[in-house]
Protein backbone atom coordinates (compact mmCIF):
# COMPACT_ATOMS: atom_id res chain seq x y z
CA UNK A 1 0.00 0.00 0.00
CA UNK A 2 1.10 3.47 -0.87
CA UNK A 3 1.71 5.35 2.41
CA UNK A 4 1.46 8.82 0.88
CA UNK A 5 -1.88 8.12 -0.74
CA UNK A 6 -3.12 6.49 2.46
CA UNK A 7 -2.19 9.57 4.47
CA UNK A 8 -3.76 11.89 1.91
CA UNK A 9 -7.01 9.92 1.90
CA UNK A 10 -7.16 9.75 5.69
CA UNK A 11 -6.60 13.50 6.05
CA UNK A 12 -9.13 14.31 3.32
CA UNK A 13 -11.82 14.97 5.90
CA UNK A 14 -9.84 17.92 7.27
CA UNK A 15 -7.85 19.32 4.34
CA UNK A 16 -10.75 18.83 1.93
CA UNK A 17 -13.42 19.29 4.56
CA UNK A 18 -16.77 18.73 2.83
CA UNK A 19 -18.46 21.65 4.57
CA UNK A 20 -15.76 24.29 4.97
CA UNK A 21 -13.61 23.65 1.90
CA UNK A 22 -15.65 21.79 -0.73
CA UNK A 23 -18.87 23.59 0.34
CA UNK A 24 -21.00 20.52 -0.35
CA UNK A 25 -24.06 19.35 1.54
CA UNK A 26 -25.02 22.79 2.75
CA UNK A 27 -28.75 22.18 3.16
CA UNK A 28 -28.67 19.65 6.01
CA UNK A 29 -25.72 21.54 7.49
CA UNK A 30 -27.79 24.67 7.97
CA UNK A 31 -31.16 23.03 8.44
CA UNK A 32 -30.20 20.48 11.07
CA UNK A 33 -27.50 22.14 13.14
CA UNK A 34 -29.81 23.73 15.72
CA UNK A 35 -28.57 21.33 18.39
CA UNK A 36 -25.63 18.99 18.90
CA UNK A 37 -27.96 15.94 19.06
CA UNK A 38 -29.57 16.66 15.70
CA UNK A 39 -26.19 17.50 14.16
CA UNK A 40 -24.62 14.28 15.46
CA UNK A 41 -27.60 12.17 14.37
CA UNK A 42 -27.71 13.51 10.85
CA UNK A 43 -23.92 13.55 10.57
CA UNK A 44 -23.62 9.89 11.52
CA UNK A 45 -26.52 8.90 9.25
CA UNK A 46 -24.82 10.67 6.35
CA UNK A 47 -21.44 9.16 7.25
CA UNK A 48 -22.95 5.67 7.30
CA UNK A 49 -24.51 6.11 3.86
CA UNK A 50 -21.28 7.64 2.56
CA UNK A 51 -19.09 4.75 3.79
CA UNK A 52 -21.37 1.94 2.62
CA UNK A 53 -22.13 3.50 -0.76
CA UNK A 54 -18.42 4.24 -1.30
CA UNK A 55 -17.62 0.56 -0.65
CA UNK A 56 -20.34 -0.68 -2.98
CA UNK A 57 -19.55 1.78 -5.75
CA UNK A 58 -15.91 0.74 -5.53
CA UNK A 59 -16.76 -2.97 -5.58
CA UNK A 60 -19.04 -2.53 -8.60
CA UNK A 61 -16.87 -0.05 -10.46
CA UNK A 62 -15.73 -2.57 -13.08
CA UNK A 63 -19.23 -3.92 -13.69
CA UNK A 64 -21.16 -0.65 -14.03
CA UNK A 65 -20.97 0.68 -17.60
CA UNK A 66 -19.62 4.20 -17.81
CA UNK A 67 -22.73 5.66 -19.45
CA UNK A 68 -25.19 4.65 -16.75
CA UNK A 69 -22.88 5.15 -13.80
CA UNK A 70 -24.67 8.16 -12.29
CA UNK A 71 -28.13 6.52 -12.19
CA UNK A 72 -26.52 3.36 -10.78
CA UNK A 73 -24.75 5.35 -8.06
CA UNK A 74 -28.01 7.10 -7.19
CA UNK A 75 -29.82 3.77 -6.85
CA UNK A 76 -27.08 2.40 -4.56
CA UNK A 77 -27.23 5.54 -2.42
CA UNK A 78 -31.05 5.62 -2.32
CA UNK A 79 -31.14 2.00 -1.16
CA UNK A 80 -28.96 2.70 1.86
CA UNK A 81 -30.83 5.91 2.64
CA UNK A 82 -34.08 3.93 2.74
CA UNK A 83 -32.36 1.49 5.10
CA UNK A 84 -31.39 4.34 7.44
CA UNK A 85 -34.90 5.77 7.20
CA UNK A 86 -36.51 2.48 8.23
CA UNK A 87 -33.94 1.94 11.00
CA UNK A 88 -34.55 5.40 12.52
CA UNK A 89 -38.33 5.06 12.30
CA UNK A 90 -38.20 1.74 14.12
CA UNK A 91 -35.48 2.19 16.73
CA UNK A 92 -35.00 5.94 17.27
CA UNK A 93 -38.45 7.52 16.87
CA UNK A 94 -37.53 10.65 18.90
CA UNK A 95 -34.55 11.46 16.68
CA UNK A 96 -36.63 10.57 13.63
CA UNK A 97 -39.22 13.18 14.62
CA UNK A 98 -36.63 15.95 14.66
CA UNK A 99 -34.35 15.04 11.73
CA UNK A 100 -36.65 12.75 9.73
CA UNK A 101 -37.40 15.50 7.21
CA UNK A 102 -33.77 15.59 6.12
CA UNK A 103 -33.06 11.85 5.99
CA UNK A 104 -34.52 11.24 2.48
CA UNK A 105 -32.55 14.26 1.32
CA UNK A 106 -29.28 12.43 2.04
CA UNK A 107 -29.85 10.92 -1.43
CA UNK A 108 -29.29 14.28 -3.06
CA UNK A 109 -26.53 15.33 -0.68
CA UNK A 110 -23.77 16.29 -3.11
CA UNK A 111 -21.03 14.92 -0.82
CA UNK A 112 -22.09 11.33 -1.36
CA UNK A 113 -22.58 11.41 -5.11
CA UNK A 114 -19.52 13.64 -5.32
CA UNK A 115 -17.27 11.13 -3.52
CA UNK A 116 -18.73 8.22 -5.50
CA UNK A 117 -17.95 10.00 -8.75
CA UNK A 118 -14.62 11.60 -7.80
CA UNK A 119 -13.10 8.86 -5.63
CA UNK A 120 -14.89 5.55 -5.06
CA UNK A 121 -15.51 4.93 -8.78
CA UNK A 122 -11.76 5.09 -9.44
CA UNK A 123 -10.13 3.46 -6.42
CA UNK A 124 -10.00 0.07 -4.73
CA UNK A 125 -12.27 -0.89 -1.85
CA UNK A 126 -9.81 -0.17 0.97
CA UNK A 127 -9.15 3.40 -0.13
CA UNK A 128 -12.85 3.98 -0.86
CA UNK A 129 -13.83 2.85 2.64
CA UNK A 130 -11.11 5.01 4.21
CA UNK A 131 -12.26 7.98 2.15
CA UNK A 132 -15.83 7.38 3.30
CA UNK A 133 -14.76 7.27 6.96
CA UNK A 134 -12.59 10.37 6.67
CA UNK A 135 -15.12 12.43 4.72
CA UNK A 136 -18.03 11.19 6.83
CA UNK A 137 -16.29 12.08 10.08
CA UNK A 138 -15.17 15.43 8.63
CA UNK A 139 -18.78 16.18 7.77
CA UNK A 140 -20.06 15.04 11.18
CA UNK A 141 -17.44 17.10 13.03
CA UNK A 142 -18.26 20.27 11.11
CA UNK A 143 -21.97 19.72 11.74
CA UNK A 144 -21.35 19.18 15.46
CA UNK A 145 -19.16 22.28 15.74
CA UNK A 146 -21.83 24.34 14.00
CA UNK A 147 -24.52 22.77 16.19
CA UNK A 148 -22.51 23.48 19.34
CA UNK A 149 -21.97 27.14 18.47
CA UNK A 150 -25.63 27.62 17.62
CA UNK A 151 -26.73 25.83 20.78
CA UNK A 152 -24.56 28.13 22.93
CA UNK A 153 -25.96 31.21 21.21
CA UNK A 154 -29.53 29.95 21.61
CA UNK A 155 -28.86 29.15 25.27
CA UNK A 156 -27.58 32.72 25.67
CA UNK A 157 -31.04 33.91 24.73
CA UNK A 158 -30.54 34.77 21.04
CA UNK A 159 -33.48 32.92 19.59
CA UNK A 160 -32.68 34.08 16.07
CA UNK A 161 -30.03 31.35 15.89
CA UNK A 162 -32.79 28.76 15.91
CA UNK A 163 -33.92 30.02 12.51
CA UNK A 164 -32.39 29.51 9.08
CA UNK A 165 -31.02 33.08 9.20
CA UNK A 166 -28.89 32.29 12.24
CA UNK A 167 -27.63 29.10 10.59
CA UNK A 168 -26.47 30.97 7.50
CA UNK A 169 -24.64 33.60 9.53
CA UNK A 170 -22.91 31.20 11.94
CA UNK A 171 -21.79 28.99 9.04
CA UNK A 172 -20.50 32.05 7.15
CA UNK A 173 -18.48 33.20 10.14
CA UNK A 174 -17.11 29.71 10.88
CA UNK A 175 -16.12 29.29 7.24
CA UNK A 176 -14.26 32.60 7.33
CA UNK A 177 -12.48 31.45 10.51
CA UNK A 178 -11.56 28.14 8.87
CA UNK A 179 -10.19 29.98 5.81
CA UNK A 180 -8.14 32.21 8.11
CA UNK A 181 -6.68 29.27 10.06
CA UNK A 182 -5.89 27.36 6.86
CA UNK A 183 -4.08 30.41 5.49
CA UNK A 184 -2.03 30.72 8.69
CA UNK A 185 -1.17 27.01 8.47
CA UNK A 186 -0.15 27.24 4.82
CA UNK A 187 1.94 30.36 5.38
CA UNK A 188 3.84 28.81 8.29
CA UNK A 189 4.34 25.69 6.17
CA UNK A 190 5.74 27.80 3.32
CA UNK A 191 8.03 29.71 5.70
CA UNK A 192 9.39 26.45 7.09
CA UNK A 193 10.13 25.24 3.57
CA UNK A 194 11.87 28.52 2.74
CA UNK A 195 13.99 28.35 5.90
CA UNK A 196 14.86 24.76 5.13
CA UNK A 197 15.97 25.89 1.66
CA UNK A 198 18.14 28.65 3.13
CA UNK A 199 19.84 26.22 5.51
CA UNK A 200 20.75 24.01 2.60
CA UNK B 1 -61.10 23.23 -2.54
CA UNK B 2 -61.47 26.91 -1.86
CA UNK B 3 -59.76 29.98 -3.28
CA UNK B 4 -58.49 30.83 0.20
CA UNK B 5 -56.51 27.62 0.55
CA UNK B 6 -54.91 28.17 -2.87
CA UNK B 7 -53.94 31.72 -1.94
CA UNK B 8 -52.46 30.51 1.33
CA UNK B 9 -50.40 27.90 -0.53
CA UNK B 10 -49.13 30.53 -2.97
CA UNK B 11 -48.14 33.01 -0.30
CA UNK B 12 -46.51 30.47 1.96
CA UNK B 13 -44.61 28.85 -0.93
CA UNK B 14 -43.14 32.14 -2.11
CA UNK B 15 -42.75 34.21 1.04
CA UNK B 16 -43.36 32.82 4.51
CA UNK B 17 -42.19 29.25 3.93
CA UNK B 18 -39.66 30.05 1.22
CA UNK B 19 -37.89 26.86 0.23
CA UNK B 20 -34.39 28.35 0.37
CA UNK B 21 -34.50 30.88 3.17
CA UNK B 22 -36.96 29.18 5.47
CA UNK B 23 -36.72 25.46 4.72
CA UNK B 24 -32.97 25.66 4.00
CA UNK B 25 -33.12 23.54 0.85
CA UNK B 26 -31.32 24.29 -2.39
CA UNK B 27 -28.42 26.14 -0.82
CA UNK B 28 -25.78 24.61 -3.12
CA UNK B 29 -27.32 26.13 -6.28
CA UNK B 30 -27.94 29.32 -4.32
CA UNK B 31 -24.21 29.63 -3.64
CA UNK B 32 -23.07 28.13 -6.93
CA UNK B 33 -25.20 29.85 -9.56
CA UNK B 34 -25.91 33.24 -8.04
CA UNK B 35 -22.82 35.01 -9.32
CA UNK B 36 -24.56 36.45 -12.38
CA UNK B 37 -28.17 37.45 -12.82
CA UNK B 38 -28.47 35.76 -16.25
CA UNK B 39 -27.49 32.34 -14.96
CA UNK B 40 -29.66 32.86 -11.87
CA UNK B 41 -32.72 33.42 -14.06
CA UNK B 42 -31.94 30.39 -16.26
CA UNK B 43 -31.35 28.11 -13.30
CA UNK B 44 -34.45 29.37 -11.52
CA UNK B 45 -36.76 28.78 -14.47
CA UNK B 46 -35.37 25.32 -15.21
CA UNK B 47 -35.81 24.35 -11.55
CA UNK B 48 -39.36 25.76 -11.49
CA UNK B 49 -40.28 23.58 -14.45
CA UNK B 50 -38.74 20.43 -12.98
CA UNK B 51 -40.24 20.98 -9.52
CA UNK B 52 -43.72 21.48 -10.97
CA UNK B 53 -43.66 18.41 -13.21
CA UNK B 54 -41.88 16.13 -10.74
CA UNK B 55 -44.19 17.08 -7.86
CA UNK B 56 -47.21 16.15 -9.97
CA UNK B 57 -45.67 12.91 -11.28
CA UNK B 58 -44.41 11.91 -7.81
CA UNK B 59 -47.84 12.67 -6.37
CA UNK B 60 -49.42 10.30 -8.89
CA UNK B 61 -46.86 7.56 -8.29
CA UNK B 62 -47.24 7.88 -4.54
CA UNK B 63 -50.95 7.09 -4.88
CA UNK B 64 -49.95 3.84 -6.63
CA UNK B 65 -47.31 3.02 -3.99
CA UNK B 66 -49.89 3.72 -1.31
CA UNK B 67 -52.41 1.43 -3.01
CA UNK B 68 -49.90 -1.43 -3.11
CA UNK B 69 -48.65 -0.71 0.43
CA UNK B 70 -45.03 -0.21 -0.61
CA UNK B 71 -44.57 3.40 0.48
CA UNK B 72 -41.12 2.57 1.85
CA UNK B 73 -39.94 2.70 -1.76
CA UNK B 74 -40.82 6.41 -1.84
CA UNK B 75 -37.26 7.75 -1.79
CA UNK B 76 -35.97 5.39 -4.49
CA UNK B 77 -38.96 5.94 -6.79
CA UNK B 78 -38.93 9.71 -6.39
CA UNK B 79 -35.24 10.10 -7.14
CA UNK B 80 -35.58 7.86 -10.20
CA UNK B 81 -38.52 9.95 -11.45
CA UNK B 82 -36.56 13.15 -10.97
CA UNK B 83 -33.41 11.82 -12.61
CA UNK B 84 -35.27 10.50 -15.66
CA UNK B 85 -37.37 13.65 -15.90
CA UNK B 86 -34.26 15.79 -16.03
CA UNK B 87 -32.80 13.49 -18.65
CA UNK B 88 -36.03 13.67 -20.66
CA UNK B 89 -36.12 17.44 -20.41
CA UNK B 90 -32.54 17.48 -21.65
CA UNK B 91 -33.43 15.42 -24.73
CA UNK B 92 -36.67 17.28 -25.50
CA UNK B 93 -35.14 20.72 -25.16
CA UNK B 94 -32.15 19.77 -27.28
CA UNK B 95 -34.49 18.60 -30.03
CA UNK B 96 -37.22 21.28 -29.96
CA UNK B 97 -35.70 24.39 -28.45
CA UNK B 98 -31.93 24.55 -28.96
CA UNK B 99 -31.79 28.22 -27.91
CA UNK B 100 -33.31 27.52 -24.51
CA UNK B 101 -31.17 24.40 -24.22
CA UNK B 102 -28.00 26.36 -24.83
CA UNK B 103 -28.95 29.08 -22.41
CA UNK B 104 -29.64 26.56 -19.64
CA UNK B 105 -26.50 24.59 -20.45
CA UNK B 106 -24.95 22.74 -17.55
CA UNK B 107 -27.62 23.80 -15.05
CA UNK B 108 -30.03 21.30 -16.50
CA UNK B 109 -27.97 18.27 -15.46
CA UNK B 110 -27.35 19.72 -12.02
CA UNK B 111 -31.05 19.83 -11.17
CA UNK B 112 -31.11 16.11 -10.29
CA UNK B 113 -29.02 16.70 -7.19
CA UNK B 114 -30.87 19.88 -6.28
CA UNK B 115 -32.58 19.06 -3.02
CA UNK B 116 -35.44 21.52 -3.62
CA UNK B 117 -36.90 19.07 -6.14
CA UNK B 118 -36.89 15.95 -3.95
CA UNK B 119 -37.68 18.11 -0.91
CA UNK B 120 -40.83 19.59 -2.42
CA UNK B 121 -41.96 16.20 -3.74
CA UNK B 122 -41.69 14.91 -0.16
CA UNK B 123 -43.43 17.98 1.26
CA UNK B 124 -46.39 17.46 -1.05
CA UNK B 125 -46.81 13.97 0.41
CA UNK B 126 -46.29 15.13 4.01
CA UNK B 127 -48.80 17.97 3.65
CA UNK B 128 -51.39 15.71 2.02
CA UNK B 129 -52.15 18.01 -0.92
CA UNK B 130 -54.51 17.04 -3.74
CA UNK B 131 -53.57 17.17 -7.42
CA UNK B 132 -54.38 20.84 -8.04
CA UNK B 133 -52.77 21.93 -4.78
CA UNK B 134 -49.68 19.90 -5.68
CA UNK B 135 -49.38 21.65 -9.03
CA UNK B 136 -49.77 25.11 -7.47
CA UNK B 137 -47.39 24.29 -4.63
CA UNK B 138 -44.72 23.01 -7.03
CA UNK B 139 -44.97 25.97 -9.38
CA UNK B 140 -44.86 28.65 -6.69
CA UNK B 141 -42.13 26.91 -4.72
CA UNK B 142 -40.06 27.11 -7.90
CA UNK B 143 -40.90 30.79 -8.30
CA UNK B 144 -39.88 31.40 -4.69
CA UNK B 145 -36.54 29.71 -5.42
CA UNK B 146 -36.08 31.80 -8.58
CA UNK B 147 -36.82 35.00 -6.71
CA UNK B 148 -34.23 34.31 -4.00
CA UNK B 149 -31.65 33.37 -6.64
CA UNK B 150 -32.22 36.64 -8.50
CA UNK B 151 -32.13 38.74 -5.31
CA UNK B 152 -28.91 37.02 -4.28
CA UNK B 153 -27.24 37.43 -7.68
CA UNK B 154 -28.10 41.14 -7.75
CA UNK B 155 -26.42 41.64 -4.39
CA UNK B 156 -23.38 39.55 -5.33
CA UNK B 157 -22.85 41.49 -8.55
CA UNK B 158 -22.67 44.69 -6.52
CA UNK B 159 -20.44 42.97 -3.98
CA UNK B 160 -17.77 42.41 -6.62
CA UNK B 161 -16.94 46.10 -6.37
CA UNK B 162 -16.76 46.14 -2.58
CA UNK B 163 -13.69 45.55 -0.46
CA UNK B 164 -14.04 42.23 1.37
CA UNK B 165 -11.54 40.80 3.90
CA UNK B 166 -9.61 37.91 2.34
CA UNK B 167 -11.00 35.28 4.73
CA UNK B 168 -14.56 36.30 3.88
CA UNK B 169 -14.14 36.35 0.10
CA UNK B 170 -16.34 33.93 -1.84
CA UNK B 171 -18.64 31.63 0.10
CA UNK B 172 -18.49 33.06 3.66
CA UNK B 173 -19.75 36.50 2.63
CA UNK B 174 -22.41 34.91 0.41
CA UNK B 175 -23.65 32.87 3.38
CA UNK B 176 -23.83 35.96 5.59
CA UNK B 177 -25.80 37.78 2.91
CA UNK B 178 -28.13 34.80 2.66
CA UNK B 179 -28.53 35.00 6.44
CA UNK B 180 -29.53 38.66 6.25
CA UNK B 181 -31.96 37.89 3.42
CA UNK B 182 -33.40 35.04 5.49
CA UNK B 183 -33.94 37.46 8.37
CA UNK B 184 -35.85 39.76 6.03
CA UNK B 185 -37.98 36.83 4.87
CA UNK B 186 -38.61 35.76 8.46
CA UNK B 187 -40.31 39.14 8.77
CA UNK B 188 -43.07 37.92 6.45
CA UNK B 189 -44.21 35.42 9.04
CA UNK B 190 -43.79 37.85 11.93
CA UNK B 191 -40.79 38.29 14.20
CA UNK B 192 -40.74 35.92 17.10
CA UNK B 193 -37.28 36.46 18.50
Amino acid sequence: MDVKKLKETALGGILNNPVFVLVLGMCPTIGMSTSVTNALGLGLATAFVLIVSNVFVSLLRKIIPDKVRLPSYIIIIATFVTLVQLFLAKFLPALNASIGRFIPLIVVNCIILGRAEAFAGKNSVGYAALDGVSMGLGFTCSLVILGGVRMLLIAAGMRIFETAAGGFIVLGLLMALFNYLMRLYRNSHKRKLLQGGAAL
Amino acid sequence: MSIASIISIVISAILTENIVLNKTLGICPLLGTSKKTDSAVGMGLAVTFVITVSSVVCYGLFQLLDMWNITYLQTIVFILVIASLVQLLDIVLKRFSPTLYNSLGIYLALITTNCTVLGSANMVIDNGYNLLETFIFGFFTGLGFTMVLILMSGIREKLNRAHIPVSFAGFPIALIIAGILAMAFAGFSGFAF
